[in-house]
């Protein structure tokens, strides 16, 4: 296998066990989104040789509706056993439905509601900068997350902070909530937004893994500036029924198409 | 008290290298000295209180011990989910600073009045809140701030509030209130700068032959239970003090307090009655329409204790 087989076949583990996790609770679509974006931040680009380790790499899922693919993520890096997972949203267990700083090993923050993860990262990448520490700070957020005023009063505060070791993603699939994005207030201008704000700006499909590696082998795309990838995605993406369909934001997996998605997930992706 | 603040932030800044100081836009004549001596600690984030909090616990994260400092409304209110969230949720140990407690800002009217601030903060889980009733309780406020675990909110007035504590090395602690003077049957329990507001009152009722018990509960939450069972064993009457809305801050705590325990005690609070500054006015105007004038006060409490 060469390298982005091993990646696509991460990707397939992960998605797998987010079909099985997602029998109970809603967000299905919105984890299997951020699947391939995770699978090349998690064992490619970001340095975390243990996740207490104080020089690594720090990750935050701002987006935090997609809890359950950070937890299938860090389960399959090997952070914690992968049978924790059938855990999730269990009463008294501690994988909620968006996540909790510390509750397991590699969750670095508390998320849940929008507009919050960026700002952490500042304040995570200016303290690195300050400390003379090399580790750089990866912010997800959703393409709805994006309306919050919160981002954009961070998005200056990063530009003028000079923070070329924060690196934001931007999940645009194009879906929120109610709605395609773009029917409630339209993204067309995502780069020019971004680039006015200070920052360096690349576009990629958030489904191929090569060209994610690709861009995040060139951050930061303008030096000295914090950096944003837009990876454009497909919500529920790996599942066809599901592919596109803001509804994958509420639905849980119904239990007799368990099997055939983790066939059709094993075949096709 | 402001400068009794960043004296103190100051001297922590020269001992522990951890120390930041992060400010909206506040802080003109105040805080260029810590600006000039530490400028990779201190951050004028602007005017954008949602990414100051959120950067403070970030820095928190990475092991800061951050004091976030602009006017009290805005410290809370304006980014309250953020408090909520990446503060308190994450339990981080961030200091909240509001300056202008109360009617502090007279004229400039209630978007710069923090009538609320106390009320708010303690609803949330595990904040701690302060309100330091002198310059000595606030040095005392800072130094002691850097051993919580999780986040405070610090309240403070402007600049030239009286010293109450005669002598230095008051006996200080979070979470416990200071008898300034015991008494008996009556007892005055003040926050923040209605401390020497208390004093005065408490000078009033003497001169008609009361011995009045004088407390300043600095923290507001965890109010000080023990001791306020202590003073109703005295007192049969007890006066809350706040310049805050009576809904939600000092006195409801305190009341809170003597229904749970069952206290013998008459519970009257003088605060904000539930509204905004009706008119432009100074604060001690302003004090006088809400009823929190030292002679408004005694003789409201006369006319309690002659009931009795
Ligand atoms: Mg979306």
């Amino acid at each position: 296998m060469d390298s982005t087989d091993q990646l696509r076949e991460t990707s397939r583990r992960i998605r797998k066990h987010l079909v099985r996790m997602h029998r109970r609770g809603s967000h299905f679509g919105s984890a299997m989104s951020i699947a391939d974006i995770l699978t090349v931040l998690f064992f490619r680009v970001m340095n975390i040789p243990s996740p207490g380790d104080p020089d690594r790499d720090r990750f935050i899922l701002s987006k935090g509706h997609a809890a359950s693919a950070l937890y299938a993520t860090l389960a399959t890096k090997k952070f914690f056993d992968e049978s924790v997972l059938e855990r999730y949203l269990h009463d008294g267990e501690c994988l909620y439905g968006h996540p909790v700083a510390k509750s397991l090993p590699g969750v670095e923050v508390s998320s849940g509601s929008l507009g919050h993860g960026l700002a952490i990262g500042v304040g995570l990448a200016l303290a690195a900068k300050n400390d003379g520490k090399s580790y750089r700070v990866f912010v997800l957020m959703g393409d709805g997350e994006i309306q919050e005023g919160s981002v954009w009063e961070t998005a200056i505060l990063a530009d003028r902070l000079r923070l070329d070791n924060l690196i934001a993603i931007i999940d645009a699939n194009n879906l929120q909530g109610f709605d395609r994005v773009e029917n409630i207030q339209p993204i067309s201008t995502f780069r020019r937004k971004w680039e006015a704000f200070g920052w360096g700006v690349e576009e990629v499909d958030g489904h191929d893994h090569a060209a994610l590696l690709e861009a995040f082998g060139r951050v930061p795309f303008r030096p000295g500036a914090p950096s944003v990838i837009v990876a454009r995605t497909v919500k529920g993406k790996g599942v066809a029924e599901m592919e596109g369909r803001f509804e994958s934001h509420y639905l849980s997996v119904p239990a007799d198409r368990v099997e055939d998605w983790l066939r059709e997930i094993d075949e096709k992706s | 008290m402001r400068r009794a603040f960043i004296k103190a932030v100051t001297r922590l800044a020269e001992e522990r290298e951890d120390v930041y100081l992060l400010t909206g836009d506040a802080g003109f004549t105040i805080l260029e000295d810590f600006r000039a001596r530490f400028p990779d600690r201190y951050y004028n984030i602007g005017i954008a209180e949602a990414a100051m909090v959120g950067t403070a616990a970030g820095l928190a994260l990475a092991g800061k011990q951050v004091f976030v400092y602009t006017i009290a409304p805005f410290a809370t209110m304006r980014c309250f989910e953020q408090v909520r969230v990446d503060l308190c949720y994450q339990k981080l140990p961030v200091k909240l600073v509001g300056v202008g407690q109360g009617v502090t800002y007279g004229s400039a009217g209630a978007t710069h009045h923090a009538i609320e601030d106390i009320g708010v903060m303690r609803v949330l889980p595990g904040m701690t809140v302060i309100c330091p009733g002198d310059p000595r309780e606030m040095a005392e406020t800072v130094r002691r701030s850097i051993s919580l675990e999780g986040p405070c909110y610090i309240r403070l007035g402007k600049s030239g509030e009286p010293v109450i504590h005669q002598k230095e090395g008051i006996d200080f602690s979070i979470g416990r209130g200071i008898v300034l003077e015991r008494g008996e049957r009556v007892a005055l329990i003040a926050t923040g700068n209605m401390l020497p507001e208390a004093v005065k009152t408490a000078a009033a009722l003497k001169k008609k032959g009361f011995q009045p018990e004088v407390i300043s509960m600095h923290t507001v939450k965890p109010i000080d239970a023990e001791l306020i069972e202590e003073t109703a064993g005295r007192c049969a009457l007890i006066a809350t003090l706040e310049e805050h809305n009576l809904i939600g801050g000092l006195g409801d705590a305190v009341g809170g307090v003597i229904l749970e325990k069952n206290l013998p005690a008459r519970l009257v609070k003088f605060g904000i009655p539930d509204a905004y500054a009706a008119t432009a006015g100074c604060q001690d105007y302003l004090r006088e329409c809400f009823g929190l004038g030292v002679g408004q006060m005694t003789e409201k409490l006369l006319g309690v204790l002659s009931e009795d």
